[in-house]
């Protein structure tokens, strides 16, 4: 209720300021000519009135919960205090029962009439909180207002602010990626305490169980990454056989060989098993290409694990398909028609000229598509959890289980997390080497085909 | 390669036969590329539909219940909490042991009541407290029916497969057979996959929770998505100059872009629920998960289309006295704003479709109640379908399918409203 009456509140005021900033101008204006329009003396008030008001209330939050235990020890007797275990003790206890909502419920009478006080408390706060933030607005506006003059260059502040604010936007790009890289590198630190990076990297034995029990079968669990990573490979590169010949030939056929009409219908056909969610090709693989598999694989007398890495690459393939074909048409298509004129007088086959001429020319291009495609492969998630196995096995057979680094991060990560164990924290461990992977195949794809690009523009 | 032309010039007539069936095979491997990728589409979407158009009827039984007022309002009290609490399971037991009178023994009454669903007492509840003045009159209901039933109505479960091996045994299947030849069991429209949310129990679990925390989830991401993904693209397509940030900043959204979804998701959860100390399983984080993966889809988009805006128009906008600021925001940006708006939607749809951050924080919970906040916990329809993929009982199966449907469908038309817009509103300049 409080909070929406603030805002109702700081609603008014901005409107008012800008208001007030715009009539003044014209008066002020009224004889003289304006260095800006009056709009933008309006502006520069609405931004005085809100701008400090909504930096002091984010300020005031962030204080709001320290200053408000203070109040709560300061106004309650200390005995009631030292009863429940002590300052500190005592604040979280209170104000871990407000959070829960169940004040009501709470059978132990000082705290309860201590919580009781304790949203008293901050609903005085807050409206204090609230009332001086209005204030600060108010103030803000008669200051922006009086600086207001005819000669006042209000565009020129406005937009300066306005442009300070396109880069404040551009930086929480940078702060992403800062954050990505800062939250795994100190979970992935922690977890090296654990275990040594050399086991991580090297080990041949993957079982992150780590014991309830310290006399438990087994308790030392092993992080030995490589059976996982050899897993993530294994799948990648069914699905890479799958995709990069049937994406290749697709992008041939819709650059080269389909008649306008035929090219604009097969390529949104194409576009919508890019835009069909992995989630979705998670439960065909399971649902559908699994069983088939495996039946399939018993008509040969062969046995073939249920969650078979050979069902999630063929269906990851699938899923790969669109990327490959729709980055290789356009490489394709920046070929020189040139090139293709010299094949055809030199009495070439049409065919001949695509093989001999124009795929060697897109090649690099060509290339940098199957590296962003391999690192959407290696960092695809859902397929391989719903359709690839828990267990690590190193092993090359595509007939068996094995796992992938996404599995494992998802394994380790769902479920009741403690993030003191060396099984919580692995997951951020493989997640850094999973971005690491990614963003330099990423990087090596684009530096390709930008080279590329620069030789025919 | 000029030498081997100018021999295959001169080549005899076999040769040119055999050049001409080199041709058609290539053609060929490039048509049957093409068609191997339709067929996979196809495949996946029939197979899809196939199990789960069946969901959308759910197998009903009629029975005469008495709502018996001694069972109902238990000692005269005809209040709402009392009608509430009333154990509405009994006048279905009563009604199902009316009809069938010579089953006896508990073992067997069990098996009986076991055709209609534990739940069907709600939807009893809901009738009467809807309508307390029925109580002591006895009327035909069409209550739902076990997830077993309605498998066996269906068709999925066999009845040439052995008793021992079947969820209901011979005798199950006689009482449904009687019920059938009185039409007294009947398949009609699902309304509870459309209006619950999960649920243990196959036959009333439904998507709407699911439904309710992706447009919560959706409703974030667009909030924080389309105004900081519009500010950096405006400001490194317009005003940037060829600085060492403006370099930074691109080269890290074309980085951003090809980063694993489940990274982001590893963000979500070490900054905004271990270190920020956010509510887990929340729409409000995971929406903010999704936006920061959406980003990067967003500022490309806005590019493009500022790129695509002719100098003329900042031209004649510098000359009648415009300032940079001006030039941008009333001519730029309003004339690229469609093509910013259908890059926004292609966005959304995929963040729509993404699943694995959303397992990293927290909302894949097995959640009963429909979200009615931002901070709630909740579950998205992505989520649920991975969620319903990993149960074990069949009639979840067609569930999920269907679910999966309704995703596609939503799907369809975000990217159907992103064409029709970039048809209608493109303009060649």
């Amino acid at each position: 209720m409080a909070t929406y009456l603030f805002i109702i509140g700081l609603l008014v005021l901005s409107s008012a300021a800008f208001a007030a900033g715009r009539r003044r101008a014209l008066a002020v204006g009224a004889n003289r000519r304006l260095h800006s329009r009056p709009i933008h003396h309006g502006l520069y008030v609405v931004l005085w009135c809100v701008v400090p008001a909504i930096a002091v209330l984010a300020l005031g939050s962030f204080f709001e919960q320290p200053l408000l235990g203070s109040f709560l020890v300061v106004t309650t007797e200390p005995a009631v205090i030292d009863q429940l275990g002590g300052r500190e003790i005592f604040i979280d206890k209170v104000s871990a029962l407000v959070k829960s909502g169940l004040v009501s419920q709470e059978p132990q009478e000082p705290l309860r009439l201590a919580a009781l006080h304790y949203l008293n408390l901050q609903q005085i706060v807050q409206a204090g909180l609230f009332v001086f933030v209005l204030g600060v607005a108010l103030g803000g506006l008669a200051w922006g207002r009086r600086a207001l003059s005819p000669s006042f260059r209000a565009r020129n502040r406005v937009e300066g602010f306005f442009q300070g604010l396109l880069i404040a936007g551009s930086a929480i790009s940078i702060l992403t990626t800062i954050g990505i890289v800062l939250s795994m590198l100190f979970e992935a630190i922690r977890f090296f305490q654990f275990i040594p990076w050399h086991e991580f990297l090297f080990g041949l034995q993957w079982s992150p169980q780590t014991a309830i029990r310290a006399d438990q079968v087994g308790q030392t669990g092993a992080f030995g990454a490589i059976p996982v990573f050899a897993g993530t490979l294994l799948i990648t590169c069914l699905a890479m056989l799958v995709a990069v010949p049937v994406g290749l030939f697709s992008a041939v056929y819709t650059s080269e060989y389909a008649p306008p009409k035929i090219r604009a219908t097969v390529k949104p056909v194409l576009e919508i098993l890019a835009g069909v969610p992995t989630v979705v090709y998670g439960f065909f693989a399971a649902l559908t290409v699994a069983p088939l598999v495996r039946d399939g694989g018993g008509l040969f007398g062969l046995d073939v694990a249920s969650e078979s890495a050979l069902a999630a690459g063929l269906v990851m393939g699938i899923m790969i398909i669109p990327f490959i074909s729709s980055l290789s048409d356009d490489v394709i298509n920046a070929v020189p028609q040139s090139l293709r004129d010299g094949s055809y007088a030199m009495g070439a086959t049409q065919s001949e000229t695509i093989r001999q001429v124009v795929l060697p020319a897109a090649l690099p291009g060509i290339v940098g598509a199957i590296l962003l495609a391999v690192s959407r492969a290696i960092g695809e998630t859902m397929i391989v959890v719903m359709a690839a196995g828990l267990a690590a096995n190193l092993t090359a057979n595509p007939l068996e289980a094995v796992t992938t680094v996404t599995v494992q991060i998802v394994t380790l990560l769902v479920g009741d997390q403690e993030f003191d164990s060396a099984k919580t924290l692995a997951a951020f461990a493989l997640g850094i080497m999973l971005f690491t992977i990614t963003l330099c195949l990423n990087v090596l794809a684009l530096r390709v085909v930008e080279k590329y690009r620069e030789k025919y523009d | 390669m000029t030498d081997a032309v100018i021999t295959k010039k001169r080549a005899a007539p076999s040769r040119s036969r055999s050049r001409a069936r080199a041709e058609k095979r290539f053609r060929f491997y490039c048509v049957g590329a093409v068609l191997a990728a339709v067929a996979f589409l196809i495949f996946l979407l029939t197979s899809i539909t196939l199990s789960g158009y069946t969901a959308l009827l759910q197998t009903h039984v009629r029975l005469d219940v008495t709502y018996d007022a001694a069972v109902i309002e238990r000692g005269g009290n005809r209040s709402a909490d009392a009608l509430m609490g009333a154990d509405y399971g009994a006048l279905i037991r009563q009604s199902l042991m009316t009809k069938f009178p010579n089953v006896e023994g508990r073992k067997n009454l069990r098996r009986l009541f076991a055709l209609v669903s534990d739940q069907a007492r709600f939807e009893l509840r809901d009738r009467i407290t809807a309508n307390p003045d029925i109580i002591g009159k006895t009327e035909p209901i069409w209550l739902t029916a076990s997830g077993d039933v309605d498998m066996l109505m269906k068709g999925y479960m066999r009845r040439d497969v052995p008793e021992g091996e079947r969820r209901l045994d011979n005798q199950q299947i006689g009482w449904i057979d009687l019920l059938s030849s009185e039409d007294s069991i009947e398949k009609r429209l699902n309304v509870a996959f459309f209006t619950h949310a999960d649920s243990r129990t196959p036959e009333v679990a439904g998507i709407w929770g699911a439904v309710v925390g992706s447009f919560y989830t959706m409703v974030i991401t667009l909030l924080f998505a389309f105004p900081v993904g519009l500010m950096t693209g405006v400001y490194l397509q317009e005003f940037a100059t060829k600085n060492r940030w403006s370099r930074l900043v691109e080269v890290n959204i074309n980085n951003l872009a090809a980063v694993p979804s489940i990274v982001f998701g590893l963000l979500g959860l070490a900054v905004f629920l271990n270190f920020g100390g956010m509510p887990r399983s929340a729409p409000l984080v995971g929406g903010i998960t999704l936006a920061l993966m959406t980003l990067p889809t967003i500022i490309i988009a806005t590019r493009a289309s500022l790129l695509a805006i002719p100098p003329s128009i900042r031209e004649a906008a510098r000359g009648v006295g415009a300032s940079e600021t001006q030039v941008v925001l009333h001519h730029v940006v309003p004339l690229a704003m469609p093509g910013i708006l259908t890059g926004t939607i292609i966005g959304m749809a995929r963040a729509l479709g993404e699943t694995a951050p959303l397992l990293m924080i927290g909302m894949v919970a097995f959640i009963a109640d429909i979200p009615q906040s931002f901070t709630d916990p909740a579950t998205a329809l992505p989520v649920q379908i991975f969620l319903w993929a990993d149960s074990p009982e069949r009639a979840f199966v067609e569930r999920t399918a269907a679910a999966t449907l309704v995703l596609l469908a939503f799907l369809i038309t975000m990217n159907g409203l992103a064409i029709y817009m970039r048809k209608r509103f493109e303009r060649r300049w």
